[in-house]
């Protein structure tokens, strides 16, 4: 008996026994679907903050106030009452201290209600210094950025990100208008490009959702509360990806002398390079995508066992229907194939269809959690052929059981 | 007489049934059971033979026996001139896919087949090409008179046509023995009546034909009874139906 004749005559024994073999398909169809999910979320996730982090700018260290080394417990927690101020910001830009820095650039930040006649946005307000343009590798769309006059002068003037300037301003040149943060009202002088990497939805994570003000402005009439001197990060830039080290270096030795620190331990600062924060957040992705993925793939495993337990019940349901084909000629071989097909062809649907059933989550679900998920081709193939190989392996015992059965035990069964 | 094989195995004797004291001993655990105590039989080219016994009397076995469905434990058992008696399962298989066509009392067609694609099935196994086959079991099914039901499921079909199928299915390969286990044993009067004008058909046509029952005016429709009891053939056949009688 050829290949075709035994797949023609799995088929149909896959067919004839359609609500069963559907409920076993659907095991299959929920593990396959889970593991693709669960992987482009996983893929998509890290894909999101490596864009994030890399939106930051380019040979970028961030440095925060707090400690996060300590020996001795979290002295301060990070971000709290802040160490680090404009005169750390400004020895940092020194180029015969710190040969190996390009640019620094201070940050105060908070989220503020913005309003622009009946249009209100609530937006990530960052008071900076001109340089915070070439630290974040950003550039202006429209207008003009912060100069150095409106730092001194203290004045009243913002530059939106794309974002935010399509909320407040959806149809006007935003440049030229006026918008009130806490009251003060501030024109509007230039307007951002996209930086390209906002795929996300929500407003924290949005480069492009932010209004940029001189450091001084904020300091003075919009933020208030804390030292007027004070930062609320530092964004130091290297010269080259090479001189990173070296920069890391002098920043980290020009604020322990700043603070009078003599122990390195005891900082009171912390500095982060782009590549740390990515391998942190990669390995909490990986972490996240194998956790997925083993939940996923546990579901794959009780789908194979449902195949498995499904073939038996089909073998001992059908054993008169084994004898006679046996009682016609059929070899021990033949009938095992037969029921190796039928295991494999319930793997193989339930894989097409976990796989369609997949990649409609992954276009469907991202709207619904606001998280992004990437459709990974390898996960797909890799899930079909798992979802076969699962057929297959769950198949071949009780193929065997069908296969071994005498003939005559087989016909005498009612 | 000479054999015209389809296969083209050269005929080695007339006798297609050439049983030589075969015994058949069940084993369950320390017990064991002799089925056949030592059958000798001999059944030629065209014959239409009853094997005729009660319940219990060793039948079964020996309709198993003859149907390569199991091997005797002792004693040789020749088909059409093969040495069958040591023969492994998948040689087993092709031997009954080759030589014999089963009718069993429960019909045993497949549910989810329609009767010319159940008729298909041991040319399937056969591997006869899908053309011929089909044409092949739609002309069979034209010898049991089923031509206009060849599309219906079992379901659809009364017993006796069902019975009728299989017979079909029994003769589409052209077996050198048609083994048939209690055809009528489900079939009403009437049914049966035309399932042993078939038989009968089919044995003024040539074929060798074996018949197991218990029931007498059964294996009356056959040439010659041979009586089982005990697992053993009784000497005379005649005797034994009167016996019964």
């Amino acid at each position: 008996m050829s290949w075709l004749e035994t797949i023609r005559t799995g088929v149909n024994g896959v067919r004839s026994h359609r609500l069963r073999s559907f409920l076993t398909v659907l095991g299959i169809l929920i593990g396959i679907a889970g593991v693709i999910i669960a992987v482009g979320l996983g893929e998509g996730a890290s894909g999101q903050v490596t864009s994030e982090i890399n939106a930051l700018g380019s040979n970028v260290l961030t440095i925060t106030p707090g400690s996060t080394t300590s020996t001795s417990g979290i002295r301060q927690a990070l971000g709290s009452a802040s160490t680090l101020t404009m005169s750390n910001v400004s020895a940092l830009a020194s180029p015969v201290d710190d040969p190996d820095i390009k640019a620094v650039a201070g940050i105060t930040s908070s989220s503020e209600v913005l309003t622009a006649g009946s249009e209100t946005a609530t937006t990530t307000v960052q008071g900076t210094t001109p340089s915070w343009l070439t630290v974040r590798g950003r550039a202006v769309a429209e207008g003009r950025f912060l100069d150095n006059q409106d730092v001194k002068d203290h004045t009243a003037v913002a530059v939106l990100g794309e974002t935010t300037a399509s909320e407040l301003f959806s149809r006007e040149d935003p440049v030229g208008q006026t918008v009130d943060v806490n009251g003060v009202p501030l024109t509007v002088v230039g307007v951002l490009t996209s930086s390209g990497s906002s795929t996300s939805t929500s407003s924290t994570t949005d480069p492009d959702d932010t209004a940029i003000i001189p450091i001084t402005t904020g300091a003075e009439r919009i933020f208030g509360g804390t030292s007027r001197n004070s930062v609320s990060s530092i964004a130091v830039q290297a010269r080259s990806s090479a001189d990173l080290t070296g920069a890391y270096q002098e920043a980290d030795h020009l604020l322990l002398q700043l603070h009078g620190i003599t122990n390195a331990a005891d900082a009171d600062f912390t500095i982060t390079s782009q590549a740390s924060l990515i391998a942190a957040n990669t390995s909490v992705d990986h972490t996240l995508t194998i956790l997925l993925g083993g939940i996923a793939a546990i579901s794959l495993i009780v789908g194979g066992i449902g195949v498995m337990n499904i073939m038996l019940v089909s073998v001992t349901e059908r054993i008169r229907e084994i004898g006679l084909r046996k009682a016609l000629g059929a070899t021990p071989r033949v009938i095992r194939r037969q029921f190796l097909v039928e295991a494999s062809v319930l793997g193989l649907v339930g894989g097409l269809l976990g796989v369609l059933a997949g990649l409609l989550g992954v276009l469907w679900l991202p709207g619904l959690i606001g998280d992004p998920i990437s459709s990974s081709p390898t996960a797909a193939v890799g899930a079909l052929v798992i979802a076969l190989a699962i057929g297959v392996l769950f198949g071949v015992y009780p193929a065997s059981r069908a296969a071994t059965l005498a003939p005559i035990d087989a016909l005498r069964s009612e | 007489m000479t054999l015209t094989d389809p296969q083209g195995i050269p005929p080695v004797r007339d006798a297609v049934i050439e049983l030589e004291r075969v015994t058949k001993v069940y084993r369950t655990g320390t017990i064991s059971v002799a089925a056949l105590r030592g059958v000798s039989l001999s059944i030629d080219q065209g014959e239409y033979v009853a094997i005729i016994g009660p319940s219990g009397s060793g039948k079964s076995t020996l309709m198993h026996i003859l149907g390569c469905l199991d091997v005797p434990s002792s004693g040789e058992y020749h088909l059409a001139g093969e040495d069958v008696s040591h023969m492994s399962e998948t040689a087993l298989a092709e031997v009954r896919n080759r030589r014999i066509g089963f009718v069993f009392q429960q019909f045993n067609l497949l549910p989810s087949m329609t009767a010319w694609q159940n008729v298909e099935l041991p040319m399937v196994y056969a591997g006869v090409p899908r053309s011929a086959r089909k044409e092949r079991a739609m002309e069979a099914l034209g010898r049991v008179g089923l031509s206009g039901r060849v599309n219906h499921r079992p379901g659809e079909l009364s017993g006796g046509q069902q019975q009728r199928v299989a017979v079909a299915r029994a003769l589409v390969t052209e077996p050198d023995l048609i083994l048939a286990d209690e055809p009528t044993g489900n079939l009403d009067s009437k049914s049966a009546a035309d399932v042993l004008r078939l038989m009968g058909e089919l044995h003024d046509a040539g074929r060798t034909l074996v018949l197991i029952t218990h029931d007498v005016e059964v294996a009356a429709a056959a040439g010659r009874v041979v009586g089982i009891r005990d697992g053993l053939l009784t000497d005379n056949d005649q005797r034994y139906l009167e016996s019964v009688r």
